[in-house]
């Protein structure tokens, strides 16, 4: 079963058009990375998912309409978004008591194991725990949940290297396994690309590049491409062309291994510069700056 | 790592109320001036009355001065402090309304609140549940430890002084006053709910100054309607929906002609079956439902602000 399934999703603020017509479809099992610049709609798509907000089109999450099964819903899927979700007032006892209160499938002992390795006192209110203690309490709250779906939008925002790193440590070693599904939005594009089995760009509310990491191995190649090969490897119409190191790095989809091996060395390309030069090519296309820092 | 088995089993056997349950008590954990205003008005009113038990003049004991009028001006600090705390209990009760669902918006943790399988309806149901049961029976319980209170320190002191335990014990109505606090509480809260579902209402569906606009659009109203007809229709509505109750829940001239002290009010004088009678408790209590149900799909619609 499709854990996400989204056709023709669309939702507009006024006059901005957040999402214009967006085809996901997440199978059980998988990690996708969901990427794009500032108000792309990476938020956007996430919160229809989690049924925060009404939509236009066709969207069913494990196999329920979001927006009216909300509570429903949210017994199978967690969502962890940037830190400052928690209320402040909250106690890290009262957290507890609270989601072992009211949810059927929280098992508070593995929090408890969770927050024992932390410094993380019980009695201490939200307010007075760091960014990072604050994230990890969040984590070990979702992590006791034995969930479906985990949505995770921007969840290592503002937290420095070791946090961000233990974050998707922990995830993975002691989280993630076969049935469960992870979809993550992050500007970290580079900490996550290990972790992920599909990867989706979206830009200006439309899916740019959708698919799995094997088959953005398979279709994408970046070549350092010897200077006198140049001429000849612009021939095979690169999507991207960057300087490094005063040599020329081109970027091909779709243009075989074989054939790209004689003009230089060829590696797949990191997530980061594939969305660089799809991105680019976007704005360039729509002649419009891209809005904000793209990572 | 994964044994769903037994979870799913408790999932089966989570009763529908344990969420409500527990949204309730995060509300407690979230708003304590819930509890530590109307404490705090019970220490002082104590504090209050300690202080005029020492100063007064021994001689002035409870000798009976005019015998009818004894009930009265014995019940008079008892009531006064239940006055206080049902005032304190009020105001309370308008900010704690107005914020209720304008904060989690605010502070953005709607979104953890709705990452839990907690429905909007559960959610309003909770908050609602404070000005309409939480309170007034928090409230009720405090006047009475209070009351109770002060009746110990009143035997206390006469016996210090020699006299009087028996006549207070005869004389002082506590038992009825609580029954007609109870009442009251009751009847207040059913007429007051148009008001707390109309400032629920307002926290939410405003992105700010959820105060002003819960006061202005009335007042508006009103001066509208003064301005264009020369009419106060609908001032006196608001007039009606504030002080309304009392002559529908209480008969206001006693028996013998002359008007109910509001210290103390005999236990003869309330009138439920009128109150419950009247079409403005219904109609009132309507427009409650109606505000708590927008309330309810606001909240379904409202992001963070």
């Amino acid at each position: 079963m499709n854990v996400v399934e989204a056709r023709g999703l669309r939702k507009s603020f006024g006059k901005t058009v957040a999402l214009d017509g967006v085809d996901m479809r997440v199978e059980e099992g998988r990690i996708l990375g969901l990427i794009g610049p500032n108000g792309a709609g990476k938020s956007t798509a996430l919160h229809a998912i989690l049924g925060l907000i009404p939509y236009q089109g066709e969207l069913k999450v494990l196999g329920r309409d979001p927006w009216s099964e909300r509570d429903q819903l949210m017994r199978d899927v967690c969502f962890i978004a940037d830190v400052a979700v928690l209320p402040r007032w909250l106690r890290v006892s009262q957290a507890l008591d609270f989601v072992a209160g009211v949810h059927p499938r929280f098992v508070r002992e593995k929090a408890e194991a969770f927050l024992a390795r932390t410094t993380i006192k019980r009695a201490s209110k939200v307010r007075e725990l760091s960014k990072g203690m604050v994230t990890q309490l969040h984590l070990a709250l979702v992590m006791a949940i034995d969930a479906k779906l985990l949505v995770l939008d921007e969840p290592t925002l503002g937290l420095d290297l070791l946090y961000r790193k233990q974050f998707y440590d922990s995830l993975l070693n002691e989280y993630f396994d076969s049935t469960r599904t992870i979809v993550v939005t992050t500007h970290q594009v580079e900490e996550v690309q290990h972790v992920l089995t599909d990867v989706m760009f979206i830009n200006r509310g439309r899916i740019v590049l959708d698919c799995s990491m094997e088959a953005c191995e398979a279709r994408f190649h970046e070549v350092m491409v010897h200077p006198e090969q140049v001429s000849a490897a612009r021939a095979l119409k690169p999507m991207n062309e960057r300087q490094l190191f005063g040599r020329s790095v081109l970027l091909f989809d779709a243009v075989d291994r074989q054939q790209l091996a004689p003009l230089g060395e060829v590696r797949t390309p990191s997530i980061a510069d594939l969305f660089v030069a799809l991105m680019g090519e976007a704005s360039n296309t729509n002649n419009v700056a891209p809005k904000g820092a793209a990572l | 790592m994964n044994t769903p088995s037994p979870q799913l089993i408790v999932a089966g056997a989570m009763p529908a109320t344990r969420p409500l349950f527990w949204s309730v008590r995060r509300e407690l954990w979230e708003n304590r001036s819930l509890y530590i205003a109307p404490l705090s008005v019970a220490a002082l009113a104590l504090f209050g009355f300690l202080l005029a038990l020492i100063k007064r003049p021994k001689d002035e004991g409870l000798a009976p001065i005019n015998p009818s009028f004894q009930p009265t001006a014995l019940a008079m600090p008892y009531s006064h402090a239940a006055m206080l705390l049902v005032l304190t209990a009020f105001i309370v009760v308008i900010f704690y309304c107005l914020d209720a669902l304008y904060g989690e918006r605010r502070d953005r943790s709607i979104l953890f609140w709705k990452s839990l399988p907690v429905s909007d309806l559960t959610t309003v149901l909770a908050k609602a549940g404070v000005p309409l049961a939480i309170l007034p029976l928090t409230v009720f319980a405090i006047t009475v430890a209070v009351q109770l209170t002060m009746l110990l320190l009143s035997v206390a002191a006469l016996l210090m002084r020699g006299g009087g335990v028996a006549t207070l014990w005869s004389h002082l109505p506590l038992f009825q006053l609580q029954a007609v606090l109870l009442y009251s509480l009751a009847v207040i809260t059913l007429w007051y709910a148009p008001i707390y579902g109309w400032l629920l209402l307002i926290s939410a569906w405003a992105r700010r100054t959820t105060f002003l606009w819960a006061v202005l659009p009335p007042l508006a109203i009103s001066l509208v309607e003064l301005i264009a007809f020369h009419t106060a229709h609908f001032g006196l509505l608001l007039k009606e929906r504030f002080i309304g109750f009392a002559p529908k829940a209480f008969a206001l001239r006693m028996p013998d002609g002359s008007f109910i002290d509001p210290h103390f009010i005999p236990i003869t004088q309330i009138t439920p079956g009128r109150f419950l009678g009247s079409p403005g408790l219904w109609i009132g209590l309507v427009f409650a439902a109606a505000c708590l149900a927008a309330a309810v799909r606001l909240r379904q619609y409202r992001e963070p602000i």
